[in-house]
């Protein structure tokens, strides 16, 4: 099956998104798709699966032009669109989830629960993994979700499987499932479209790679005929000199210590933050990273430990007394707990700000303009006008106003949860280069993050956490990509 | 044409009761008549106020059903205590502190008591009621005051206007500048919109829901004096299904069941048309029976344009 996409031209309202783009699908490779966010390779994705029609251009199967109305045409095509977020039922079990919608019955029209197993096992077998198909999916992971999504669109003989940002939320070692799976489908005649930001798992698992900017194709070549470098200059459309831009490090006075900080998912947590110091925490999902955020920001309870700021002991029970002693958070999740979606980009930073500009108890609307706008204009936000949805904007940009929202507060020390996931290198780089003014000007940050080349191009010290433990700290000059993987995996105890 | 269809929305609500005013109108002219206006704006002002107070509550994402309870018992009080010699002015006010304090009760069990807003007031409304029986014995109370204050507030008049439809424009006043002006307003929206983000960025919202609750309760009683001023008594039954006709203004007026979204202004319009439909269809000799069909089909055709316009 041979699929191309021909001068596709997309508009929402008055907003070009898609002017002529030209992408072609070969059986059984892994065609990268890439580009910044806001490039327009969801939406051009959206369009060959149905979700909306193209406004110009058509679409051909093997030669036939074709078009689906719906993504259940495409998808009885053979045509799958796994999305970033997750389309399973969490209150259901594996098996429930694979067949959902497409039950098989045995003769009196109950459902025939053994032969599905034995249907499920089978495909599990072809492409090589294990997972209990009882299992209720709240307790798979993310990775194991994923497979889900993945062997349920085999259950239909999908042909066509397009991934966006799919190893985005995984754990190094369940993204080299996902990889392993990927080749093993690909033997099998499976067409992938692989939409990501990682450049070292392109480089590595794809056939051929088209970049895409500003809603316009820029090229389509064989990875070995390009490399990691052309590739970001097609995307931003400039050399970008370096991923981490260099900062001026000045480490200042101790501002906050965490003493034996035990919870629900972690225990015996210490460790110390100074002014203007950038602190990563690395580790596998799951591992207690998050969790640990959360208490200290009075989110989750705390069993028992303290936290310090300025040597003083303080009891934090909710945001409300976190926010008071100086503390930000920008959690991981930008749609749960970021942004309001359907909230206007102002009402989104005005939020936690409104203490800036009231006036006699009620809000100055020109003195919130002005201090939004501030906020705006510092982060680089990319907008018509703060009155759009903050849904309109790109994750880059969305990502950029859960920041504004929490320096409108002046933050001491800064808690950033995964700050870059899912965003384009441009908004990244950015978002970098803010974190450094930040220390410069004395604020301290603890970033926890998946990707460890950030948390090496970043960090000052890293925290290493194993199944809820500081399994080590290390400080900058002996931090190696190596040396976090052994101690988030339990492989190596750094204090023997 | 985009902007213009953004704007049609945006006036929709406006739009349809004025279509449907001046349809009953058109229809039978008593309907257009000074007095019969002025009566339609005290009839609608009982349901605008308890509207106002349940436009805050959804917002946040929740639902009040015990607002007519809440209605009857502050009333039963209020006229309780009057017996007892109480000043009437001093009467309503206390009466609507108490409305305040059980809507704080709704506002308690469902922020501190974690129990979802339609089953803790599912529950209070028929424990408020519960009491207005205990309280009135089932039996009306009657022979308030002939205080001229006390008669004026449910019944006077001032420049041509019913005072009750004076009170809804100042309580409609000072909501919209709550709503659109304070820090406590902006957060009713957030906590609607996305309670996980409200809740990390600082906001309250415990304390702004509970205080939430409270305004409903304390509009319901103050609703409730308007009652007992122009029966010049206190009806245990009163206020029943109250809080259906409050919740149908509230989405008439084109605010969304989900919370974050809404404007008070609608809701005004939204009791307006309620208003204008129980009104007119009187006026026209639609039997009861039938008004209680269309009053149904209205509110369908209401949500099903809002949906539309919410999947578009």
């Amino acid at each position: 099956m041979k699929i191309q996409l021909n001068n596709i031209h997309k508009k929402f309202a008055s907003n070009v998104v898609l002017s002529g783009v030209n992408f072609e699908l070969l059986d059984g490779e892994i065609h990268a798709l890439m580009g910044e966010n806001g490039a327009g390779k969801s939406t051009l994705m959206n369009i060959l699966t149905g979700m909306f029609p193209a406004d110009d251009g058509n679409i051909t199967i093997d030669g036939t032009a074709m078009r689906f109305d719906n993504l259940q045409q495409a998808e009885a095509y053979g045509i799958t669109f796994i999305r970033q977020e997750l389309n399973v039922w969490q209150n259901l079990t594996v098996l429930e989830n694979l067949f959902l919608g497409k039950e098989i019955r045995n003769r009196i029209g109950l459902l025939d629960k053994a032969y599905m197993k034995k249907l499920a096992t089978a495909k599990f077998a072809e492409i090589g993994i294990e997972l209990e198909l009882d299992k209720q999916v709240s307790n798979c992971s993310i990775g194991e979700q994923q497979m889900i999504e993945i062997v349920k669109s085999l259950m239909t003989n999908a042909k066509v499987l397009i991934m966006d940002e799919p190893t985005s939320a995984l754990t190094e070692r369940e993204a080299n499932v996902l990889f392993r799976v990927m080749q093993r489908l690909k033997q099998n005649g499976v067409a992938m479209v692989y939409i990501s930001h990682r450049m070292e798992e392109i480089f590595a698992h794809c056939d051929r790679i088209s970049v895409m900017r500003d809603g316009v194709s820029v090229s389509t070549s064989p990875i070995a005929a390009t490399s990691f470098n052309q590739v970001v200059r097609e995307m931003v459309g400039r050399e970008l000199s370096e991923r981490f831009p260099a900062r001026d490090v000045h480490i200042g006075d101790e501002i906050l210590q965490v003493e034996g900080l035990t919870g629900d998912k972690f225990k015996n947590i210490s460790f110390s933050l100074n002014r203007g110091e950038i602190i990563g925490f690395a580790g596998l999902m799951g591992a207690g990273r998050s969790e640990i955020m959360r208490a200290i920001f009075g989110l989750d309870p705390i069993i028992s430990g303290a936290v310090k700021i300025n040597s003083q002991q303080l009891r934090i029970n909710s945001p409300e007394d976190a926010i008071k002693n100086g503390l930000g958070f920008i959690t991981e999740n930008r749609r749960d707990e970021g942004v309001i979606l359907g909230f206007s980009i102002r009402d989104n930073i005005a939020i936690n700000n409104t203490h800036n500009y009231v006036r006699s108890g009620l809000i100055d609307s020109q003195a919130e303009n002005k201090f939004i706008l501030k906020l705006t204009d510092k982060l680089l936000i990319k907008m018509a006008s703060v009155n759009l949805d903050v849904g309109s904007l790109s994750g880059g940009n969305q990502q950029k106003v859960v920041i504004a929202k929490w320096l409108g507060n002046k933050p001491q020390i800064l808690i950033m949860d995964e700050p870059t996931r899912g965003i384009d290198v441009n908004a990244k780089r950015e978002i970098y280069q803010l974190m450094n003014e930040l220390t410069q000007n004395g604020v301290a940050i603890i970033m926890v993050s998946s990707e460890l080349p950030e948390v090496i191009g970043m960090s000052d010290r890293v925290v290493v956490i194993h199944e809820g433990t500081v399994a080590g700290i290390l400080t900058r000059e002996n931090l190696t990509q190596e040396k976090i993987i052994s101690l988030a995996t339990g492989e190596v105890n750094a204090f023997t | 044409m985009h902007l213009h269809k953004k704007l049609i929305e945006k006036f929709l609500p406006f739009i349809g009761f004025i279509v449907l005013f001046g349809a009953i109108g058109s229809l039978n002219h008593d309907f257009l008549a000074p007095m019969n206006i002025l009566n339609l704006l005290r009839q609608v002002s009982i349901n605008a106020l308890i509207a106002f107070g349940m436009t805050f509550v959804i917002l946040t994402g929740g639902i009040d059903l015990s607002v007519g309870a809440i209605l009857a018992l502050s009333s039963a009080l209020m006229a309780g205590i009057m017996l007892h010699g109480c000043d009437p002015i001093v009467a309503i006010i206390i009466a609507s502190l108490i409305g305040a304090l059980f809507g704080a009760m709704n506002g308690v069990l469902v922020t501190k008591g974690r129990i979802a807003p339609f089953i803790a007031t599912l529950a209070t409304m028929t424990i408020y009621r519960g009491l207005t029986m205990v309280y009135t014995d089932g039996n009306p109370i009657t022979g308030l005051s002939d205080s001229f204050w006390f008669q004026v507030f449910g019944r006077g008049y001032l420049f041509g206007l019913p005072i009750p439809a004076i009170t809804v424009i100042i309580t409609f006043v000072i909501a919209a500048i709550i709503l659109n002006k304070t820090p406590f307003g902006r957060h009713i929206y957030a906590i609607g919109g996305n309670e996980k983000a409200s809740i990390i960025s600082g906001v309250k919202v415990n304390k702004i829901k509970i205080m939430v609750y409270a305004i409903n309760g304390l509009l319901a009683a103050l609703a409730g004096s308007i009652v007992v001023s122009r029966l010049n008594s206190a009806q245990p039954t009163a206020g029943t299904s109250y809080e259906l006709d409050a919740i149908a203004a509230v989405v008439l007026g084109g605010t969304s069941l989900t919370g974050g979204h809404g404007k008070i202004l609608g809701t005004l319009i939204g009791a307006l048309i309620i208003g204008t439909l129980n009104n007119g269809l009187n006026i026209l000799g639609v039997s009861s029976f039938y008004q209680l069909i269309v009053k149904g089909v209205v509110i369908l055709i209401a949500v099903f344009i809002d949906r539309r316009k919410a999947t578009s």
